[in-house]
C-alpha cells in the first residue's frame, strides 16, 4: 500500500481503474493548489489553521507582556485595541473553524465509509479562501489606521469610527463567512448521501452527528454575520444609518444582529468537540458510549436552544425586565443538555477498563476544565449576577475555559487519537502527555486568576490597570507564556510524528471502534471506492 | 516516580506565587456591597458559586473515583452497559429542579433593580470619549453640571512613575450623591456606546448614543466608591473611571449650595465651564422613553 505523507507523491500505485485524474495528479504546490482528494484538503485545513493559532499566539502575548505590570510600557492603547480585536478574530475565525473543519475531512468519509467529500471542487475553493481573508486580517495592521479596534465583536457605532482596517475585517468575514457556508453544505450532503450502506443516521459515530448538527448552525448563522457587517459596511460608506440613532437607527440593533450569529457561533466551536471526546472516551474506556440516543438528543437541544439565548451578551444594554427575565431563563436551560453530555462521559468512563494515553489525558481533562466553563456560564446566566460580571475579566476566564480547555484541548485530543491514521506513524507518547500536563498546568495558571481579576473589578478590554491588580496579571501573563511555548512543543511532537516514529497499526487503539479503523495506516490516497460493510458497533441504536 | 515530583513542585510553584496575592483583602470576590441591591445581587452570586463547588465536588468526585479505580492496570475489566432510562431521566430532571430554585430569587433581584420609580434626585451621565458628563436634573441640586475626567497624571501612566492607590479610579470631579436617597441614573452617550459601573453599588449600564436607558441606587453607607467604564469605546477606554461620594444630608446640602454659587465664586476647574453649554445644548430625548 502507498504510504501517504503529506508530501509524498501519488497516483500510480494503487491499483484500480476508472480514476483517469488520478493518473496526472499534479505534484508539488500544485498538488496543494488544485486539491480536490478530502485528506490533502484536511491536511491542508489543519496546517493553515495552526499557523494561525500561532499568530493569535504571538498577539497574545503581546497583550499579555503589556499587562504584567500598571502602566503602558510596550504598546498605546490604540494599538492594544487592535490586539485584542485581531487575536480574538483570529482564533475564532481562523484558528478554532477551520481545524474543526480540517477534523471533517479528514475524518468524516472515513468514519461513514464514503470515497470522499461530496462536492470535491467546492471544498478545494472553500479551503482556498481562506488564505486571503487571513492576509487582510493580518496586513491590516498595516494600513493607515491600522487594524480594526473595535474588539471581535465589531460593536457599532465605535466600528463606525475605525479606518480602513475594518473595511479589510468586513471583508475578510464575508470571505471566510462563505466559506464556512460551502464547507457546511458539503459536510451536510456528504453525512446525508454518501453514508456505507447500513449506517442508519443513528448509528452513525458521534462525531458525525455533531458535526452534521453544527453545519446546520453555520448554514443558518453565517449569512446573518455578514448582514450584520454588510449594515456597517453600508453605514460607513453609503449613507445609511442601520446603527446610527442621528439618522433613526439603533446602535443595539447591530448587538442582537451579531449576538444572533454569535450564540450560536460559540456551539460551532464546541458542539465537533463534543464529539471528537465522545469518540475517544469509549476508545479508551473500553466501553460503549451511555446514552447515545440521549446524547444526540442533548445535541440537537442545544442547537436549537443557541438559537432563543442571544441576549444574554446583552443584559447591560438595559432591556426590559420580561425580555431579561425570559432570556435568562432560556440561558438556564442550556445547562440542562450540557449536563446530560457530561453525565454520559462520566458513564462511559464508570466501570470502564481505563488506560490514558495522551488522547485521553486530553478528553478526561476536557470534561473537567470545559465543565468549569460551564459552571461559570450558568453563573452568568443569572442575569443580575451576570451584569456585575459582564465586560469584566471573569468573562475572560469563562470564555477561555470553554473555547482553550474545550474546543482546543479537544482538537489536540483529536489530533493525537487520528495521528497515527494520518501518517502511519505513532506519536511519540512520552512527549504527548509532558505536552498535556505542561498545558493543562500552564493554561489553569494563566486563565484561573482571571476569575478573581473580573470578580474584584478589572474590566477586559484595558491596556492598563489599578497596581491592585498587579499579582494576579503577572501569574497569568507567566502563565500565558508557559502555554505558548507548550503550543511550540506541541508543532514539534506532530512535525516528528510526521517525519517517523514507530509504524502504526491499522487499529492502533485496542479499544476503538469505527470504520477509519478498518483502512491501512497511513490512510491510502483513495479509500472506500466500494462502499465497506457496516456493522453497528454496540451501544449505537437498536 | 520522577513524574510525581515534577509534578508536585511545580505546583508548589503555583501556589507561592500566589501566596503575596492571598495576603491582600478583597481581591477574590465583589467589592463591599454598599446598597440592597447589591448585597441582593452578592446574595445570588455566590449562591451559584456554592451550588456548582457542590455540583462540582459530586460529579467530578465520580469521575475522579472512577479515573483512579476503573483502570486497565488495576485489571478492571470493563463492563458492557450503556444506557438506562432511569438514570438519563434522573440526570435530566433533578438539573430542572435546581435550575428552578435558582431562577426565583434571580427574577426578583430583576424586577427590583428595574424598579427606577420615585426618584428623589435624578442625575443623566453622558459617556463622551473620553469623559463622563453629569447633569443633575431633578430633585435637590437640580441644574448642576459638570464633566468628570480622569485626574491620573500622564506621568504615572507612560513614564513609570510612582503610583498612588486609586491610579486610573480618581477623576477632578467627583459625582457628589446624600445617603439613602433613591437615585435614578439616566445614561446616554455622546459618541459610541460607553457603560457607567459602580460595582460596590451593583449598578451596570450601558450608555448608548441617542438613548436613554436608567438604573437606579441607594447608598446605605458614606464614602467614596470608584468604577470604570465597562464598554470598549475607543482608546482611552481605560481611562474614564466612575467615581461617585456618597456624603451625609448635610453636607450634600452644602456641596449644592456652593455647586449653585455663580460660576466665578465657585471654584470650578475651566474645563466645566466650557463644556458645561455644550452638554446642556444636546437634545435630550424624552426621559418617559427609558421605562
Ligand atoms: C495562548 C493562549 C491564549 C491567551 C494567553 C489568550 C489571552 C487573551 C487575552 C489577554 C484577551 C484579551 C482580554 C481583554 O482585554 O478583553 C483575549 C481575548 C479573547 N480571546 Fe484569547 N487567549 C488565548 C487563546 C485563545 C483561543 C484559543 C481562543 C479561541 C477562540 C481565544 C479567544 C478569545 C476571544 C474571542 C477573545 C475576545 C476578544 C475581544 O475582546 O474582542 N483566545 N485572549
Ligand atoms: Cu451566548
Ligand atoms: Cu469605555
Amino acid at each position: 500500500m502507498s504510504a501517504v505523507t503529506p508530501d509524498a507523491v501519488h497516483g500510480h500505485d494503487h491499483g484500480h481503474d476508472g480514476h483517469d485524474h488520478d493518473h496526472h495528479m499534479p505534484t508539488g504546490w500544485r498538488r496543494w493548489m488544485t486539491a480536490t482528494n478530502h485528506k490533502d484538503i484536511g491536511t491542508l485545513y489543519l496546517f493553515f489553521s495552526f499557523i494561525m493559532f500561532l499568530t493569535g499566539g504571538v498577539l497574545a502575548l503581546t497583550i499579555r507582556a503589556e499587562l504584567f505590570q500598571p502602566g503602558l510600557q510596550i504598546v498605546r492603547p490604540e494599538f492594544f485595541n487592535q490586539l485584542t480585536t485581531m487575536h480574538g478574530l483570529i482564533m475564532v475565525f481562523g484558528a478554532i473553524m477551520p481545524a474543526f473543519v480540517g477534523f471533517a475531512n479528514w475524518m468524516i468519509p472515513l468514519m461513514i465509509g464514503a470515497p470522499d467529500m461530496a462536492f470535491a471542487r467546492m471544498n478545494n475553493w472553500s479551503f482556498w479562501l481562506l488564505p486571503p481573508a487571513a492576509l487582510l486580517l493580518v496586513s491590516s495592521f498595516f494600513v493607515p489606521g491600522g487594524a480594526s479596534a473595535a474588539g471581535w465583536t465589531l460593536y457599532a457605532p465605535l466600528s463606525l469610527q475605525m479606518g480602513m482596517g475594518m473595511d479589510m475585517t468586513i471583508f475578510a468575514v464575508h470571505i471566510m463567512g462563505a466559506s464556512s457556508i460551502m464547507g457546511a453544505i458539503n459536510i451536510v450532503v456528504t453525512i446525508l448521501n454518501m453514508r456505507a450502506p447500513g449506517m442508519t443516521l443513528m448509528k452513525m459515530p458521534m462525531f458525525a452527528w455533531t458535526w452534521l448538527i453544527t453545519a446546520y448552525l453555520l448554514i443558518a448563522v453565517m449569512p446573518v454575520l455578514a448582514g450584520a457587517v454588510t449594515m456597517l459596511l453600508t453605514d460607513r460608506h453609503f449613507g445609511t444609518s442601520f446603527f446610527n440613532a442621528a439618522g433613526g437607527g439603533d446602535p443595539v440593533l447591530y448587538q442582537h444582529v451579531f449576538w444572533f450569529f454569535g450564540h450560536p457561533e460559540v456551539y460551532i466551536m464546541i458542539l465537533p468537540a463534543f464529539g471528537i471526546v465522545s469518540q475517544i472516551v469509549p476508545a479508551f474506556a473500553r466501553k460503549p458510549l451511555f446514552g447515545y440516543a440521549s446524547m444526540v438528543y442533548a445535541t440537537a437541544s442545544i442547537a436549537i436552544l443557541s438559537f432563543v439565548v442571544w441576549a444574554h451578551h446583552m443584559f447591560t444594554t438595559g432591556m426590559p425586565a420580561v425580555t431579561q427575565i425570559a432570556f435568562m431563563y432560556m440561558t438556564m436551560l442550556i445547562a440542562v443538555p450540557t449536563g446530560v453530555k457530561v453525565f454520559n462521559w462520566i458513564a462511559t468512563m464508570w466501570r470502564g477498563s481505563m488506560t490514558f494515553e495522551t488522547p485521553m489525558l486530553f478528553a478526561v481533562g476536557f470534561i473537567f476544565v470545559f465543565t468549569m466553563g460551564g459552571f461559570t456560564g450558568l453563573m452568568l446566566a443569572i442575569a443580575p449576577a451576570d451584569i456585575q460580571y459582564q465586560d469584566t475579566y471573569f468573562v475572560v476566564a469563562h470564555f477561555h475555559y470553554v473555547l482553550v480547555a474545550g474546543s482546543l484541548f479537544a482538537l489536540f485530543a483529536g489530533t493525537y487519537y487520528w495521528i497515527p491514521k494520518w501518517t502511519g506513524h505513532m506519536y511519540d507518547e512520552k512527549l504527548g502527555k509532558r505536552h498535556f500536563w505542561l498545558s493543562m498546568i500552564s493554561f489553569n495558571v494563566t486563565f484561573f486568576p482571571m476569575h478573581f481579576l473580573g470578580l474584584a473589578g478589572m474590566p477586559r478590554r484595558i491596556p492598563d490597570y489599578n497596581p491592585f491588580f498587579t499579582d494576579f496579571n503577572q501569574l497569568a501573563t507567566v502563565g500565558a507564556f508557559g502555554f505558548g511555548l507548550s503550543q511550540v512543543f506541541f508543532f514539534y511532537i506532530v512535525l516528528k510524528c510526521i517525519k517517523g516514529g514507530p509504524k502504526a497499526a491499522d487499529k492502533p487503539w485496542d479499544g476503538a471502534e469505527g470504520l477509519e479503523w478498518t483502512v491501512p495506516s497511513p490512510a491510502p490516497f483513495h479509500t472506500f471506492e466500494v462502499p465497506p460493510v457496516f456493522e453497528a458497533p454496540a451501544g449505537h441504536g437498536h | 516516580m520522577k513524574k510525581t515530583v515534577v509534578r508536585t513542585a511545580s505546583l508548589i510553584g503555583v501556589v507561592l506565587a500566589m501566596a503575596p496575592a492571598f495576603a491582600l483583602d478583597g481581591q477574590y470576590n465583589f467589592q463591599h456591597p454598599v446598597t440592597h441591591l447589591a448585597e441582593d445581587i452578592f446574595g445570588l452570586h455566590m449562591l451559584m458559586f456554592w451550588i456548582c463547588v457542590v455540583i462540582f465536588v459530586a460529579v467530578f468526585g465520580v469521575m475522579f473515583y472512577s479515573v483512579f479505580a476503573h483502570r486497565k492496570s488495576k485489571g478492571a475489566v470493563a463492563a458492557t452497559f450503556h444506557e438506562s432510562t432511569t438514570v438519563e431521566i434522573l440526570w435530566t430532571i433533578v438539573p430542572v429542579v435546581i435550575l428552578l430554585g435558582m431562577a426565583w430569587p434571580a427574577t426578583k433581584t430583576v424586577l427590583a433593580m428595574k424598579d427606577t420609580s420615585n426618584p428623589e434626585i435624578t442625575i443623566k451621565a453622558t459617556g463622551y470619549q473620553w469623559k463622563w458628563g453629569y447633569d443633575y436634573m431633578q430633585g435637590e441640586g437640580q441644574g448642576i453640571s459638570f464633566l468628570s475626567t480622569l485626574s491620573t497624571p500622564r506621568a504615572q501612566i507612560d513614564q513609570g512613575e510612582w503610583k498612588g492607590d486609586n491610579y486610573l479610579l480618581e477623576v477632578d470631579n467627583e459625582v457628589v450623591v446624600p445617603i439613602g436617597k433613591k437615585v435614578r441614573v439616566l445614561l446616554t452617550a455622546q459618541d459610541v456606546i460607553h457603560a457607567w459601573w459602580v460595582p460596590a453599588f451593583g449598578v451596570k449600564q450601558d450608555a448608548i448614543p441617542g438613548f436613554i436607558r436608567d438604573v437606579w441606587f441607594k447608598a446605605e453607607k458614606e464614602g467614596v466608591f470608584r468604577g470604570n467604564c465597562a464598554e470598549l469605546c475607543g482608546k482611552d477606554h481605560g481611562f474614564m473611571p466612575i467615581v461617585v461620594r456618597v456624603v451625609s444630608q448635610q453636607a450634600y446640602t452644602e456641596w449644592v449650595a456652593a455647586k449653585a454659587a455663580p460660576p466665578a465664586a465657585a471654584s470650578a476647574p475651566a474645563t466645566t465651564d466650557k463644556a458645561a453649554p455644550s452638554a446642556a445644548s444636546e437634545p435630550k430625548p424624552a426621559a418617559a422613553s427609558a421605562s
